[in-house]
Parts: structure tokens; C-alpha cells; sequence
């Protein structure tokens, strides 16, 4: 079943007089259940077709169906509705709200969904305990390891059920243990949750670990394969 | 979690935090205790002018007050006092003479104003009741006892037990005149009242003047003060056709009704000067808190935040500091009232300076409910009104742009 559809996407920025073309005509078809490293060279537009995909940021061409719903045609708030509902998100640092404990930050989502203080509560202790934070419920970013805060922002990301999980550099911060073990812990999820996921990384381990491999040059998609 | 998340983030950086609030709290309290501060100083105005003579209303015939002569009297009194016994809006009531003089003794001379009093009645009516702190005040039998102010006292170089003749014209025409001899001394709040009024018993001064039991004015005292107007136009109603005129004290005192009203204005001028400088500082004090967050606000909006609740979030931590600092301003603005509810503040080393402006010599503050929540309101609700300026900047960063500074 795909889940996302690029069709020749294309995205340019510009400053000025300066025009640099950060996608150049994307075609990809992610499945549901899919592992998926994106990789690329700094610039090559990995952290740019994930912002598409996510509805952070709108094409200049081409379009992008997610779920069979055309992004571009979105409205902003309809936008922020759709990611909140349909796609999870793990940033590469500053990753969590750092007033709030981990519990309250994977609550967060489902707060904003309208969930029940109880069943959230209920939902976010469990995932906490998934991704091996038990115990750890109430503390807050700052007394949590980088890598404790990425299983946080893991447990953030899926918690709410999204149709995708979008890794922008996940394990970038962190030490090659943190990352193997962040990397563990996404791929235990893909299989028991059958979550999807996209990372995008120019880091090896991540692409060993990956599934399926796309490779990003100058805007364009240059090899795609799965293993 | 929004007012959770709200709270949490004002206390992320506390000094900042305890510099907003000492300002909305000084703000909050320079608001409560000035108005107060005002509000006493007219609260002692208008009731010094009530007591000095004018009460609440006041009845005079109709042509005294443009020609205030003995000819111009109320002639049968009898009635009057009948019909005001039987009005329940009228708490009190005593009838005088009122007429200008000149007083002399062996070393001085000059104008003053007569008044011839109900002793009994008028204790509970003007200020000379507990105003006597030498000698004694008048009797009601008492025919040649005078009662003088302080100042007049020491300008006529005079003391207790000594005469004091007053001279003024009579009902015919002529000039009277007739010894008194001083009975005791009052102490007013303006020392212009000390030089100005001398009490002499109602029946002695009736005498002197050739009247024969007729009256210059009725006082009149009612529950309360500020329904004068109203109580004055049903009391004028009674004596239609009777060739009387019946006034409100903010009709006998204008000056002092400007002064009210100017007083409302400084009030007003005082909040808006102070609710300014509170705005700038919060909105300072919010926008850097928006501007050190904007990845955060990027994460939340990436998240699925609506704007909204950005509006919502960064409008409730406006809300905690207003509301911390407004209910610690009003605590400390009462406190200090009640501190000074005792004891006052003595300006009696300005004397001469405040009572040219009519002030008295020790201030009470007086707070004002409707003071109170104007400030609050001017802070709250305006408050949060500029507050929204730092939340729109926040809500309309957008995800991607704010999720540049990761």
C-alpha cells in the first residue's frame, strides 16, 4: 500500500538573484511498512524532500500524495492537521519541549489530537516502557541522555499512530552506541508496529540498517533499491 | 497542559521573570495607593466642605444666595422643620443664621461670619461639635457666649473669657451690635475656617439681628452623600411656590465638584502612564521569551500546533505574570493603605500650601472598589491585549523557517 507519492518534485530557493535548486524533478513511491534510508551528501536536498513529505514546506512543482491527499493543494492549518494526525516526526537535536517530562512530551501529541488526560497518560507510559524508558517518566530533557531524548522523541513521533515517521539525522548527535541503539529500537518498532519510516542521513549504520536504500544527489533521485 | 507548559515557561528564566513581575507589582501598587492617596485627599475635601456649614443640602430663601442679607430669610421656619421632621430621607436637620460681621476688640478688627447656631442640633451636623479643644462649646440657654476659631483667636490677641464685639445690619437696616464674651476655641482642618466663622447661639443672634425667631438656612444631613441631588430635588418639590430654594452640596460647591472631577482625570492619566510603562516591559519581556523559543515554536507547529494555541500559550504566560503581578500589586497597594489608615499622613508642616488647594492637613487614603478594578482591568485586560503582538510573532513562525535554527 503506498503511503507516499512524489511525482516530479521540484523545489528552488531563492535569495536575491541567487536561484539553487534543492529538488530537481523527485519521483519515490514509499510503502507502508517501509524502512527507508534517504541518503545523500550535505545539499543534496534530503532534509528538503522530507520537509515536503511532512507538509512543512510546499513544492514549486510536482506533487506529493500522501494517503492519496495532494499536499500542495493543502491550506496551512489543514497541513498542520494532516502532520498531526498522519506523520511523526524525530529531529536531529533540540528534539523535545524542555519544560515538560517525558511522559508529558510523548502526551503532547496526543494532546493536541484531543485525546483524554487518562488514555494518553495510559498510551504515553506504555510507549515509554516500549522504547525502554521505564521508570523514566518524569524527567525532564536536560536530565536525560542524548540518546534517551531521541527514544523520547521516538516515542513522540509514533505514539499517535502516524501513517509515517520522519527521522531527519537521527542519530547525528549521538555516539555510534546511542545510534546503534536508537537504530534497534526504530527497526523493532517498523516490525512490531509496522511503523514506517524514512530517515534521511549520510551516516553508514543508518544505512545498514535500512531496508530500502535512495540515494540523493543534486535534487535528484540517483539509486533506489531495497535489500 | 497548554497553562502547564504556559507556567512552566516563565519560570525558565527566573530573574527575567522577577523583573516583569517587581515592575507590574510596583506598577499594580503605584496605581492602587495613588488613587487611594487621591481618593482620600477629595474623600476629606468634600467632607470638610459638608461640615464646614454646608451638609448635604441646604435651604435657603430663594433670593439669598445671589444676596446673602438678612433681608433675604426664611420667615416662618416653624413650618419647614415640620415638614423636613417628616421626610425620612432627611436623617438630621438644624436651621441657622448666617449673616457677614464685623468682630472688634480693643486691638483689632475686621469680617467675619456670624453664624447663629442650634447648639445641641448643630454638633451633629457641621464640624463644631468635636472641633472645641479650649474652653467649652456653646449652651443651648446661653445668650453672650461666642465661639472663635484658633487663627482668629491669635490674630486678635485675645483668649477665652474676654469680649468680642460684633457689629453687622439688622433687619431694619441698622447697624447692631452687641458684646460677646468668648466660651471656648475651635480647631478646624483649613485655618481659613478658623478666621472665618464665629458661633454665637441661634436666639442671640436672632435678637441682635431683629428677627425674631426667622432663619438664613437649613442644613440638611442624609444617609448618603453622593444621592444629595436626588433627596434635593424631592425636598424642593415640598416647598413649590414657598419662594424657597433647595440645593445640593455639589450645586453650593462647584469648586469642589471641579476638583472631583479633575481628581478622576489625574486618576485615569496616572493609570494610562503607569499601564504604559507596565506594557512596554512585558511586551519586551515576551518577545524575548518568543524569540529565545523559536525553534521550540518551530517543533510544536512541525508537530500539528495550530497557530492558535501558539496565540493561546504565549497569551497565558501574559496572563501569569499579569495576574501574579496584579494580585501582588493590589495586596501590597491595600496594605499600605491599611498601614496609613491609622494615622494618616500629617501634612501639617505644608498647612498654608495644601489648604490653598483645599486639601486638609492629614490624608487619609480611601481605596475604591471601582479604583481598584479599573487598575486591575487596565492591566489584565489591556495587558493582554499588547500581549498578543509577541504571540502573533510566535504563531507565525513557520515550521520550516523556525526549524532552521536546529
Amino acid at each position: 500500500m503506498t503511503i507516499v507519492e512524489c511525482r516530479n518534485v521540484k523545489k528552488i530557493y531563492r535569495q536575491g538573484e541567487v536561484s539553487v535548486t534543492a529538488l530537481d524533478g523527485v519521483d519515490l513511491s514509499i510503502v507502508k511498512g517501509d524502512f527507508m534510508a534517504l541518503a545523500g551528501p550535505s545539499g543534496s536536498g534530503k532534509t528538503t524532500l522530507l520537509n515536503m513529505i511532512g507538509g512543512l514546506d510546499s513544492p514549486d512543482g510536482g506533487s506529493i500524495l500522501l494517503n492519496g491527499q495532494a499536499l500542495e493543494k493543502m491550506k496551512p492549518s489543514q497541513l498542520a492537521d494532516m502532520r498531526l494526525h498522519q506523520v511523526g516526526f524525530v529531529f536531529q537535536s533540540y528534539n523535545l519541549i524542555p519544560v515538560l517530562s517525558a511522559v508529558e512530551n510523548v502526551e503532547f501529541v496526543m494532546l493536541l489530537q484531543g485525546m483524554p488526560l487518562q488514555e494518553r497518560r495510559r498510551k504515553a507510559l506504555a510507549i515509554l516502557d516500549d522504547v525502554g524508558l521505564a521508570g523514566k517518566y518524569g524527567r525532564r530533557p536536560a536530565e536525560l541522555s542524548g540518546g534517551q531524548q531521541q527514544r523520547v522523541a521516538v516515542a513522540r513521533a509514533i505514539v499517535g499512530a502516524p501513517a509515517i515517521v520522519l527521522a531527519d539525522e537521527p542519530t547525528a548527535n549521538l555516539d555510534s552506541a546511542s545510534g546503534k541503539d536508537l537504530l534497534k529500537l526504530m527497526q523493532e518498532m517498523n516490525e512490531s508496529k509496522k511503523v514506517t519510516f524514512i530517515f534521511s542521513t549520510h551516516d553508514k549504520m543508518v544505512m545498514e540498517y535500512a531496508r530500502r536504500l535512495t540515494l540523493i544527489r543534486d535534487g535528484r533521485i540517483v539509486e533506489d533499491r531495497r535489500k | 497542559m497548554i497553562l502547564k507548559l504556559a507556567w512552566r515557561n516563565i519560570w525558565r528564566n527566573r530573574r527575567r521573570t522577577a523583573v516583569i513581575l517587581t515592575a507590574i507589582v510596583i506598577g499594580l501598587w503605584a496605581m492602587v495607593f495613588l488613587s487611594a492617596l487621591m481618593r482620600g485627599i477629595a474623600d476629606r475635601m468634600v467632607k470638610n466642605a459638608i461640615s464646614t456649614m454646608t451638609g448635604h443640602i441646604k435651604i435657603y430663601h430663594a433670593g439669598y444666595r445671589n444676596d446673602p442679607v438678612i433681608e433675604n430669610r426664611i420667615e416662618n421656619p416653624g413650618e419647614i422643620k415640620n415638614i423636613l421632621q417628616s421626610l425620612p430621607a432627611v436623617r438630621q436637620f438644624t436651621s441657622r443664621i448666617r449673616v457677614n460681621a464685623v468682630a472688634a476688640n480693643a486691638r483689632h478688627s475686621g469680617g467675619v461670619t456670624l453664624v447663629g447656631i442650634h447648639p445641641g442640633r448643630e454638633a451633629g451636623i457641621s464640624f463644631t461639635g468635636d472641633a472645641v479643644t479650649e474652653g467649652e462649646y456653646l449652651k443651648d440657654e446661653e445668650s453672650q457666649g461666642i465661639l472663635v476659631g484658633r487663627a482668629l483667636l491669635e490674630k486678635y490677641e485675645t483668649r477665652i473669657g474676654h469680649k468680642l464685639v460684633l457689629m453687622s445690619r439688622d433687619a431694619s437696616g441698622e447697624i447692631a451690635s452687641r458684646a460677646f464674651r468668648i466660651r471656648g476655641i475651635y480647631d478646624a482642618e483649613l485655618e481659613s475656617t478658623e478666621r472665618q466663622f464665629v458661633f454665637v447661639n441661634l436666639a442671640a443672634a436672632q435678637e441682635m439681628l431683629g428677627v425674631n425667631g426667622d432663619v438664613t438656612e437649613f442644613s440638611l444631613l442624609i444617609d448618603d452623600y453622593e444621592e444629595a441631588a436626588a433627596v434635593a430635588a424631592s425636598v424642593g418639590r415640598r416647598f413649590d411656590g414657598d419662594d424657597l430654594a433647595v440645593y445640593s452640596w455639589k450645586e453650593l460647591l462647584p469648586l469642589v465638584v471641579a476638583v472631583l472631577k479633575m481628581y478622576d482625570g489625574f486618576i485615569l492619566f496616572w493609570f494610562a502612564a503607569v499601564f504604559i510603562a507596565i506594557a512596554f516591559g512585558l511586551v519586551n519581556t515576551i518577545l524575548m521569551a518568543v524569540f529565545e523559543r523559536i525553534r521550540e515554536f518551530g517543533l510544536m507547529r512541525a508537530l500539528g500546533m495550530k497557530p492558535s494555541f501558539v496565540v493561546a500559550e504565549v497569551s497565558a504566560e501574559s496572563f501569569f505574570l499579569l495576574f501574579i503581578g496584579t494580585v501582588a500589586g493590589n495586596l501590597l497597594g491595600a496594605a499600605s493603605v491599611a498601614a496609613l489608615s491609622q494615622r494618616g499622613i500629617d501634612l501639617s508642616a505644608f498647612a498654608k500650601g495644601i489648604e490653598f488647594a483645599g486639601m486638609s492637613r492629614i490624608i487619609f487614603p480611601v481605596l475604591e472598589l471601582g479604583d481598584i478594578l479599573t487598575a486591575d482591568a487596565a492591566v489584565l485586560v489591556l495587558g493582554m491585549a499588547v500581549g498578543l503582538y509577541p504571540a502573533i510573532r510566535a504563531a507565525r513562525f513557520s515550521p520550516v523557517e523556525a526549524m532552521v535554527h536546529m
